[in-house]
């Protein structure tokens, strides 16, 4: 987009009147009475609670909510002085999981898919496509296919896809929760300079302040019981709600992560007497039985320890912690737990029972809906007590015991798939807690999370290294590793034979 | 190389719409499922073989894509053969299975029959890309785009099934629940499946709508998809194909109309 030609939209103006928004089957209203104004070319920065509705008012202003039978509205919510509705396309809706966001199998197409629902001509089509691609700074060809882009590229291309419609209004809904630390900065730069080129009007949810904090004018913030928290400039909101918004979750810049750093190299390492669980001599890993993605790891796994796996997406982070778990095999050398760790099973826990990982290794996968298997939490914790055949008595105990420290109790019969995000973060936890592993493997526990979900993650982890769990975590964000992790293990995403990954060791 | 992204090439055949490729490929059986003689299935597969040399395809690409139909041709034929109906000379007879001269030829017919429609389905098809049939079947056959192009946006997903399928495998080794029941866990694993998907879909539906799918006005399309000389070449060489093995058929007399 030229800049003449993105100059060319004018921005587009908000108006909510007593708004409010009830799905259907809820008895509570996601948003309700909701008074609200934003000028055209304003760049607000939405901020609230988890379930303040913030997703609910992006999703109504772009008129993707749905008709009557996804929910019930009242109050009036206009755009540019019309139902949103009523004039697709008018706003573009940049959301947060990436892989939901491709539409077609080639780049140009996919840019290409807004405009042609809009019903743009041909050849303006193909001149808006290549400026949206200029615009976000993705210079690949047209038919280059968008299953191999990475997250930060796919979200990229989706913001490219919103642009290609000329919108007037500009939502982003958490466009870089799911991304590692070069994508966030990827989109976050591609649309800076977007921003500079337009006169949309634009507003972003994120937890995550710093990121937006300079690209926007505004902050506003949701209450989670209904209407507008506060509503300002950033700086006077994030001085004077700062508190607030860092318990209700937002990441609020200089007021750190609300925890005394605990740990932080403090905690005694490989201290005497520490008892090594798993080593693993001249491993080779493999998502499939011929693709190796790093070979040489030679790692120690200390009882009452933290090791953090880094490195850039696609270096096979995620395979070497569900090798460490002993649910992938390896592609060479081996892994192997100490005979006092392997307790009467092989020394290999790859070659061990589905039961007997239960009391030895935990893992928690990235997305928890993968292990989820019951039809309600409690049910869902029971699994494994069951599994390993303990009396009743004992089981229900401690189900009750996970569920109070994990502060599921009052969700004790709710369906698993139900939950929010951070509550399911802390089932998916609990699960595994539920059989008492002495080794906890975790996938990006706090992708995603906001700062509370995040604190208790942090404080659980912490707890459990003083108890000599051992936990080793696959993860991108830095305060996390800083916060718990004496050991760093970072993989360069160098693959191929005679390359060692380089650990970083650091204490 | 995957389905959303195939082969592409220089020649003339990855040029070609492919509601072309599907027209050919569906008179070429519609006309050889009419009848079972080996005549009529010898002749269209002769001239098919002629044909593949303008393919696009390698030797060895076209040994491995057809190969599943180079499986599937004879293992019927032997099936026939053994359990067919019994007519004529008996040549071998053991229990239920009994080789007469009547299941031998209806044998070699089936056997021909599976070759000559599947090999042409099968090349036709290798060289579709999926994005460009979604174009054609929109804009050249008019089938509704909200219909073809859901599916053509559901197929990208496919893989993502793939990827959630391995994930929910080796969660329930996590979970302590892979000893036993391999069926229940089977089952419990597939329904899991089914709701991912459906979150899935829906997540992608929302994204579609975002982008002003199913908005009220009149869509236009990118790509152009049009229907020329060649394709109309292309479904012209399938129809002359069908009538010449139909006509020989008949005239040396072996054409038997499974309709009579």
């Amino acid at each position: 987009m030229t800049p003449a030609a993105a100059a060319s939209v004018l921005g587009a103006s908000v108006v909510a009147r007593g708004w409010g928004w009830r799905h259907a089957g809820r008895r509570g209203w996601a948003v309700d009475g909701l008074d609200l104004r934003i000028e055209p070319g304003e760049r607000v920065l939405l901020l609230g609670a988890s379930g303040a509705g913030k997703s609910t008012l992006l999703h109504a202003l772009a008129g993707v909510l749905g008709g009557d039978e996804e929910g019930e509205q009242r109050g009036q919510l206009l755009v540019n002085g019309a139902e949103p509705t009523a004039a697709r396309g008018q706003a573009g809706l940049l959301l947060q999981d990436p892989d939901s966001q491709v539409i077609l199998a080639r780049v140009g197409d996919d840019v290409a898919f807004g405009c042609e629902n809009l019903g743009v001509p041909r050849e303006e089509i193909w001149r808006r496509v290549h400026d949206a691609l200029d615009m976000v700074g993705l210079h690949l060809p047209l038919s280059h296919p968008t299953s191999a882009l990475s997250g930060g590229q796919k979200q990229r291309l989706a913001l490219a896809g919103v642009l290609a419609m000329r919108p007037g209004l500009l939502l982003l809904d958490e466009p870089t929760a799911n991304l590692d630390p070069a994508g966030v900065l990827d989109v976050r730069d591609s649309v800076a300079r977007v921003l500079e080129h337009s006169e949309a009007t634009f507003i972003v949810i994120e937890h995550r302040v710093a990121v937006w904090q300079n690209l926007v004018n505004r902050v506003i913030v949701l209450d989670a019981a209904g209407g507008v928290l506060a509503d300002g400039h950033p700086d006077e909101v994030l001085t004077r709600q700062g508190e607030r918004l860092a318990a209700a979750g937002v990441w609020v810049p200089g007021r750190g992560s609300g925890l005394a750093s605990s740990r932080g190299g403090t905690h005694p390492a490989s201290a005497p007497g520490s008892v090594p669980l798993l080593r693993t001599p001249g491993l080779a890993i493999a998502r499939t039985r011929t693709e190796v993605i790093a070979r040489d790891i030679d790692l120690t796994v200390h009882a009452g320890t933290a090791l953090a796996v880094t490195g850039p997406n696609g270096a096979g982070k995620s395979t070497l912690a569900l090798t460490l778990a002993g649910l992938l095999k390896p592609a060479g050398g081996a892994v192997l737990a100490s005979p006092e760790f392997a307790a009467g099973a092989d020394a290999e826990p790859i070659r061990w029972k589905s039961r007997q990982l239960l009391t030895r290794i935990g893992t928690v996968f990235q997305s928890p809906e993968h292990q989820f298997v019951a039809a309600t939490v409690r049910a869902e914790l029971a699994v494994g007590p069951r599994a390993l055949t303990q009396p009743e008595a004992a089981v229900n105990a401690r189900v009750d015991e996970v569920l109070q420290r994990l502060r599921l109790d009052h969700l004790a019969e709710a369906n698993p798939f139900t939950l929010s995000g951070g509550e399911k973060r802390r089932l998916s936890v609990g699960t595994v807690l539920a059989t008492q592993p002495r080794l906890l493997v975790l996938d990006e526990p706090t992708f995603g999370q906001d700062l509370r979900t995040w604190r208790e993650i942090v404080v659980l982890l912490d707890e459990l290294l003083l108890e000599g769990t051992a936990v080793v975590a696959v993860s991108h964000d830095t305060d996390f590793v800083a916060a718990l992790f004496e050991r760093e293990y970072r993989l360069t995403g160098q693959a191929g034979p005679g390359v060692t990954p380089r650990a970083a060791v650091s204490r | 190389m995957s389905v959303l992204t195939p082969a592409r090439g220089t020649q003339a055949i990855f040029r070609i719409n492919p509601v072309a490729k599907l027209a050919a490929a569906l008179l070429l059986a519609g006309v050889l499922i009419l009848t079972i003689d080996w005549v009529s299935a010898a002749v269209a597969l002769a001239c098919e073989f002629v044909l593949f040399f303008w393919a696009g395809l390698s030797l060895k690409a076209f040994a491995l894509r057809t190969l599943p139909v180079w499986i599937a041709a004879p293992t019927a034929g032997v099936t026939t053969l053994l359990y067919g109906q019994a007519a004529g000379a008996v040549y071998w007879s053991f229990g239920l299975v009994n080789v007469t001269e009547g299941s031998l030829e209806l044998a070699i017919a089936t056997t021909l029959r599976i070759l000559a429609i599947g090999l042409p389905s099968v090349v036709l098809f290798v060289t579709v890309d999926p994005t460009d049939l979604a174009d054609g079947l929109a804009q050249v056959v008019k089938l509704p785009a909200r219909f073809v192009l859901g599916g053509l946006a559901g197929l990208r997903l496919v893989g993502l099934f793939l990827e959630d399928w391995r994930a929910l495998e080796l969660a329930r080794r996590a979970r302590g629940i892979a000893d036993h029941g391999a069926l229940r866990r089977l089952l419990s694993q597939a329904f899991a499946l089914l709701v991912l998907s459906i979150r899935r879909g829906s997540k992608l539906a929302t994204a579609m709508e975002a982008r002003g799918f199913g908005a009220p006005v009149r869509r236009t399309w990118a790509r152009p998809s049009t229907f020329r000389g060649c394709e109309v070449a292309l479904v012209g060489i399938g129809l002359a194909v069908a009538l010449l093995a139909v006509g020989v058929s008949v005239a040396t007399g072996s054409w038997n109309c499974v309709l009579t």
